[in-house]
């Protein structure tokens, strides 16, 4: 566990890190963002110590860092950087086994975790150990970065920007690839990016920045939901529409639905159903709200010219509130014996109504845009 | 007779002569590299103190051989002593200079990667740093070996031997045949030290590097 305990930062005049309070839990994949300068970098470099915060404290596994030597502890911390670093007078294997060495493991064990870990990304031993940084592509290069940071097992990595260099292709190759070891190795990453689409594909938590301060630290579903901050609307871009419309039942509903007093009649009833071309009615009390549904085949079945719908609904249609989560709301649909969900207001009138239909189109908007219906 | 056979006849003080070069040579730039590179070392360490250093070295560099040399034998008297103090000092500055640019031109993203990975500073130096800037501090020495076989034919003025005991004696009396006799020799000897030296570099130049950096 990372605990940021009112750490502040200054250069000179230019305060950097303004009193950050967070923490981030063991296994977790950690993402921070924000605009170019708004401290995420430095923030990172205060985890290893490369940078000394001028006030405030951070605690890993609730000890004090400050209390260590900084160069062990940073053998207990990978680290990665958007310019690789590899060291070009070594060789690959050589790179990768640093500090295993520096931790002085025997020559058997750090050489297993070599072959270990090229296997792992993909990168044959005999074909690759024994490269130079400089006879390996852009995303090699990185893959080793990668592996070098993760050779003698430390729980937390620190990667600043690692596939900000890199071609889309090979990034999102990469990308998977981190995520895989994260969850296969059970890591605790801090990763910073300014690319809110590979925070949003990376992160179980994402930390957002601005001028030194976090203005949210969410996941990302809930970044997307409620933003809190224009900065970070802004940030999310065309993930937002996305978001609101996959996330809620109110995404998904019609709100143009056939609403009837209880005390309406049968006949009325049957009318106003064969205008609107609906075979079902919504049924409502005298104060809106919900108080259940009527199909065609039951009005025709039990009603009667002058008897009163209220008499013949039946509570079959399956019911949510608009804030309901959408996927549950989807399930709810599948099951319906009446092929729709009624969802409510929080006052219990009726917002909208979900069939088939009315999820398809949305979903269709979500990945498409605006439908032309 | 001409200066080649003059050096068949004359095997014996030839090899004496080439021998006392060699050796001024080797003792004057080796001191050059004992002060010169852990001198480069601290100053890229301490980077306010380099421009100051590296001007004041360089001005010896601008100050006539004759001159030094003369210095040196009113404080040292005649003979080797004076004449490896003036040639050190002269083997100083490319090694000095080159030792510094190589440590402080390693590209400050893998010092960064070796501190944040958990190296020392005296790990970072001589696991990365080194390595990384021996190139160029061969190169340094390599200068500096060219410029003291020459120099080093001035020494003979003082009476420190070597090739220039040759010239000099053929300056004072007229007699081309010695100057070529010092002279050839001594310009065949910087060729080999420089190729020599070219080798040691390409040797010790890592397999990751080749091809990578251009020599001085
Ligand atoms: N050594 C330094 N001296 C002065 N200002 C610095 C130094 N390092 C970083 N800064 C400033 O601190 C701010 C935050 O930098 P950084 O953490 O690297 O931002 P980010 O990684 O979010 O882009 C920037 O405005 C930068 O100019
Ligand atoms: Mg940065």
């Amino acid at each position: 566990m990372i605990r940021f305990e009112n750490v502040t930062k200054s250069y000179g005049k230019n305060v950097i890190l303004r009193n950050l309070n967070f923490t981030i839990n063991p296994g977790e994949f950690v993402v921070l963002i924000g605009p170019s300068g708004c401290g995420k970098t430095t923030t990172l470099k205060t985890i290893n110590r490369l940078i000394e915060p001028d006030g405030g404290k951070i605690f890993i596994d609730e000890k004090d860092i400050t209390k260590e030597n900084p160069v062990e502890l940073r053998r207990t911390i990978g680290y990665v950087i958007q310019q690789i670093g590899l060291f070009p007078n070594m060789t690959v294997e050589e790179n990768i086994a640093i500090v295993p060495k520096l931790l002085k493991y025997p020559k058997e064990k750090w050489q297993g975790v070599v072959k270990e870990l090229l296997e792992l990304v993909g990168m044959p031993y005999e074909q690759n150990a024994h490269k130079y940084p400089s006879e390996l592509s852009g995303g090699q290069q990185q893959r080793i970065g990668v592996l070098r940071a993760l050779a003698a097992s430390p729980p937390i990595v620190l990667m600043d920007e690692p596939f900000g260099a890199l071609d889309p292709i090979t990034r999102d190759t990469l990308q998977d690839e981190v995520r895989r070891i994260q969850k296969k190795l059970k890591k605790t990453i801090v990763f910073v990016t300014h690319d809110m689409d590979e925070a949003l594909k990376m992160a179980d938590v994402i930390v957002f920045m601005d001028s030194g301060k976090i203005l949210q630290m969410a996941s990302p579903e809930e970044m997307l939901r409620n933003p809190a901050d224009p900065l970070i609307a802004e940030f999310m871009g065309k993930h937002m529409s996305n978001a609101n419309m996959i996330f809620t039942a109110a995404d998904f509903m019609k709100t143009r639905v056939t609403k009837v007093s209880r005390t309406t009649l049968t006949l009325q009833s049957i009318e106003l159903m064969r205008n609107r071309e609906v075979n079902s009615l919504l049924v409502i009390n005298d104060d809106d709200t919900y108080f259940g549904s009527v199909s065609i085949e039951k009005l025709r079945s039990q009603g009667k010219p002058g008897k009163e719908i209220g008499d013949m609904v039946s509570d079959e249609a399956p019911v949510v509130n608009v804030k309901d989560d959408a996927r549950e709301t989807f399930d709810k649909l599948m099951t319906s014996p009446t092929g729709y969900v009624v969802v409510l207001n929080d006052d219990a009138t009726v917002a909208g109504l979900i069939t088939k239909t009315s999820m398809t189109k949305a979903m269709g908007e979500a990945l498409w845009g605006e439908m032309s219906s | 007779m001409s200066w080649i056979e003059f050096i068949q006849n004359n095997q014996a003080l030839m090899i004496e002569c080439l021998i006392r070069h060699i050796e001024l040579v080797v003792i004057a730039v080796g001191t050059g590299m004992v002060v010169s590179i852990p001198m480069g070392i601290f100053l890229s360490r301490h980077r306010k103190l380099a421009n100051p250093v590296l001007t004041a070295t360089g001005m010896i560099q601008t100050i006539p051989g004759l001159v030094m040399l003369g210095f040196a034998l009113i404080l040292f008297g005649i003979g080797v002593l004076p004449a490896l103090v003036v040639l050190s000092l002269y083997a100083l500055l490319p090694i000095l200079r080159n030792t510094y640019t190589g440590i402080t031109e390693v590209d400050k993203n893998i010092i960064e990667a070796a501190r944040g990975i958990g190296m020392t500073n005296r790990q970072t130096l001589f696991k990365v740093e080194l390595p990384l800037a021996l190139s160029s501090i061969i190169s340094g020495i390599r200068i500096s070996t060219v410029y003291i076989v020459s120099w080093a034919t001035l020494a003979g003025l003082i009476g420190a031997g070597g090739l220039g005991d040759l010239i000099w004696t053929g300056l004072a009396t007229y007699n081309s045949v010695y100057i070529l006799a010092g002279a050839i020799p001594s310009a065949i000897l910087a060729f080999i030290f420089s190729g020599l030296i070219g080798m040691i570099q390409s040797v010790f130049t890592p397999r990751g590097l080749r091809g990578l950096r251009y020599d001085i």
